[in-house]
């Protein structure tokens, strides 16, 4: 399954943890959920980067006092339908300030990149390499967003208003007598 | 009107890009019609018993006479010769074909048409009072909102993928004319004791196989955190909504489990996390979006003008048109004028392209070139000037949309039912165009009163019985089609769900039953003006049980 990241096919670098295999050290491992609620110290203390695998059925908060350890933090979804782990990219990112890598894992496909680029995710476990190879063309597809979401891109709403007033391209409604 | 700019048009324009591209994967195979689905979905596309039907936004029901030929060339063009006008004041063409999709949404966007948010799950179109802007009873125009709401939820990035579709209404008048208690989110303008206007949130309202009224989380909520307190609601709703069980994955399932006031909580908690953040409405936002809401350039006219007097005297005709069709306006000497989409014998809601064509055209001479659309799937003309009533009248009635039988018995809402659609499990159309011939008298209409008729071929209640005066549910028992009758529903401020009537009927007697029905109301209200949702009120369901089934 080919890596996204900051735009383009990379090497997942990441290791992935079952349940409870031994954590390697050395090496840069995401581990689940579970295991990183119990096994929290333990891993802190090992070498190599560390990431966790979170359900999209698990409030994110729990997440708070490990985030400064996490190198990566991967969300799931089940299906792409299942759009919750939206809402848990934006709290990790906006409301906690995390910094590392927010991977999207799942089914991930091309016609939702751009919702999860713009949710605060960078980096993307893509299901079908032709969507892997189209990331840049589809991400760029659109120029303009309404809303501020938690993505750097400017909103409408803003550009609107650090502007002069746009010329209206529809007419204008007709007099009447 | 809302004028669109070049934001709004470049990104209709990128999504018409994306959905050709979208539409060519899929005829090559690359996409598979699971995956096609979704993106289909959220451009308005759905597949029917017979053939793709696209449904068009028309954001709070208000259309230029550009945008309403543009319908008519849709029509012509690439359908049947027809659209149909629906119970959320948007469009629906029936027989659309998927290769041609793309040039439809193209053509579309030239008039700054599409289809987002008239399907999936997402926020969908965001509806309001079709007479907003003009009503005498509002305290301010609520499409200005409504179109901040629109900006907002367009593409969300969150909430694209939510558990199941979400519907949001909102009103900003004393009477309530977009059924705010019965959507996902009912937003209604008003002031607190300081004068200072604002919003009450309800929450949880929707019809379908669990009808719920929603039910009031913020009594009063200021302009400045309208968006933020709609995000917190969404983003609880994205997290904890139900997602085992289509049945169970609306909002309204949600805020009945927890219960209104523990959701309500949970809503505040994630709001004061938002509030002061980028969603706090900044005035000048406001103030821009609302500048952009053109208003005509109205004449100083006086109420009742001499040429209107004439004409009532003049023509029993346009007399009992002009009662029924034409309401007061917020500015002397001009009028609200309703088309009636329910002539005798026709399916509910559908307009012809030549008709589209001609209001476009009437529009322009006598309504600034604004059209709207109501969810009892009429239109109006929201700015005619009273002394060009008579002539107007007479070419609304030259194509048909002059039938004075608005919110009378014959004034039917309908789903398309078992004719177009695949949840269907009866007609509903057929048994709306039965009822419009039995009650064709317009004396016995006028009768009779006001009576909101409303069917549905299907639990999922687009035809919104729960909320008609009389109900009408289409069921199937056996494999033949029978009908369950409700009373007393209403969508108004004292939104109701209406009360079941006793065992379904047959298709066959579903028509007379409902005579019997209204035959008993006529004997047993108090006073002619007495209304049918009041005498229900006043005495019950049983006196109409009797009469139906005394014979059954």
């Amino acid at each position: 399954m080919p890596l996204v990241r900051n735009g383009a096919i990379a090497e997942d670098r990441f290791v992935r943890i079952l349940d409870d295999m031994p954590v390697p050290d050395g090496l840069a491992a995401i581990v689940p959920a579970a295991r990183l609620l119990a096994d929290a110290g333990e891993l802190a203390r090992r070498n190599g980067a560390l990431g966790v695998l979170w359900p999209n059925d698990r409030n994110v908060s729990e997440l708070t006092p490990h985030l400064d350890r996490l190198a990566l933090v991967a969300l799931v979804f089940p299906n792409f339908r299942d759009g919750r782990a939206y809402s848990q990219a934006r709290i990790v990112r906006e409301r906690y300030r995390f910094r590392g890598e927010l991977r999207a894992t799942g089914q991930v496909l091309r016609d939702q990149f751009l919702c999860m680029l713009r949710a605060g995710f960078d980096a993307f476990e893509v299901s079908k390499d032709a969507d892997a190879q189209a990331f840049a063309a589809v991400v760029s597809r659109y120029s303009v967003h309404y809303q501020p979401a938690g993505d750097s891109t400017p909103s409408m709403s803003m550009a609107r208003l650090s502007r002069a007033r746009p010329a209206a391209v529809l007419a204008e409604m007709p007099r009447q007598d | 009107m809302y004028i669109y700019d070049d934001f709004d048009l470049t990104l209709v324009a990128e999504r018409v890009a994306e959905f050709r591209d979208q539409v060519a994967r899929r005829l090559s195979g690359e996409l598979n019609e699971e995956e096609f689905k979704p993106l289909r979905l959220m451009n308005g596309v759905y597949l029917q018993l017979h053939a793709y039907m696209l449904r068009v936004a028309i954001p709070y029901g208000t259309l230029s006479s550009k945008q309403l030929r543009a319908l008519a060339h849709i029509g012509r063009r690439y359908d049947r010769n027809y659209g149909h006008f629906t119970t959320r004041q948007n469009i629906q063409f029936n027989w659309i074909k998927l290769s041609d999709l793309p040039d439809v949404m193209a053509d579309l966007a030239e008039a700054g048409l599409h289809g987002m948010q008239t399907s999936g799950n997402c926020v969908r179109n965001v509806t309001t009072d079709q007479w907003a802007g003009v009503a005498p009873d509002e305290i301010e125009d609520p499409r200005v909102w409504a179109e901040i709401l629109r900006q907002h939820s367009t593409l969300h990035p969150e909430f694209s993928y939510l558990p199941r579709k979400f519907k949001i209404a909102l009103t900003a008048a004393a009477t309530d004319r977009a059924a705010v208690r019965v959507h996902d989110i009912g937003l209604r303008l008003h002031k607190n004791g300081t004068g200072e206007t604002g919003f009450e949130v309800m929450v949880g309202g929707g019809l379908g196989r669990t009808p719920f009224i929603g039910k009031t989380i913020k009594p009063f909520l200021p302009k400045r955190d309208f968006l933020s307190y709609i995000e917190a609601i969404l983003r609880v709703y994205n997290q904890y909504g139900r997602r085992d069980n289509i049945y169970k994955a609306r909002i309204k399932i949600l805020v009945h489990e927890l219960g209104a006031e523990k959701f309500a909580a949970e809503v505040e908690a994630e709001w004061r996390n938002i509030k002061d953040g980028a969603l706090a409405l900044d005035p000048a936002f406001v103030a821009d979006i609302a500048a952009r809401f053109r208003y005509p350039d109205y004449k100083a006219l006086s109420d009742n003008p001499i040429e209107l007097k004439r004409a009532r005297a003049a023509d029993p005709k346009f007399e009992g048109w002009f009662r029924n069709s034409v309401t007061p306006h917020r500015t002397p000497g001009y009028a609200i004028v309703t088309l009636s989409l329910k002539p005798e014998g026709a399916p509910p809601g559908d307009a012809t392209s030549e008709q589209m064509d001609a209001i476009a055209d009437l529009a322009d001479r006598y309504s600034f070139g604004e059209i709207r659309v109501g969810h009892e799937q009429n239109l109006a003309l929201p700015h005619v000037a009273q002394r060009n009533l008579p002539a107007l009248w007479e070419a609304l009635d030259a194509v048909g949309v002059a039938t004075p039988n608005v919110n009378l018995v014959s004034d039917i809402i309908a789903c398309p039912g078992l004719d177009y659609c695949s949840l269907a499990n009866a007609r509903a159309i057929p048994v709306a165009q039965e009822l419009s011939r039995r009650f064709k008298s317009l004396d016995t209409q006028r009768e009779i009163g006001r009576l909101h008729i409303n069917i549905s071929g299907c639990i999922n209640a687009c035809g919104h019985h729960h909320i008609g005066h009389i109900g009408i549910l289409g069921v199937e028992k056996n494999g033949q089609e029978f009908y369950q009758i409700t009373l007393g529903g209403r969508a108004d401020e004292n939104a109701e769900l209406g009360a079941l009537l006793g065992p379904a009927v047959p298709y066959a007697e579903v028509a007379e039953a409902i005579e019997d029905v209204v035959a008993a109301y006529v004997e047993l209200r108090e006073r002619p003006n007495e209304l049918f949702v009041d005498t229900v009120k006043r005495v019950g369901i049983e006196p109409f049980k009797e009469r139906v089934y005394a014979t059954r």
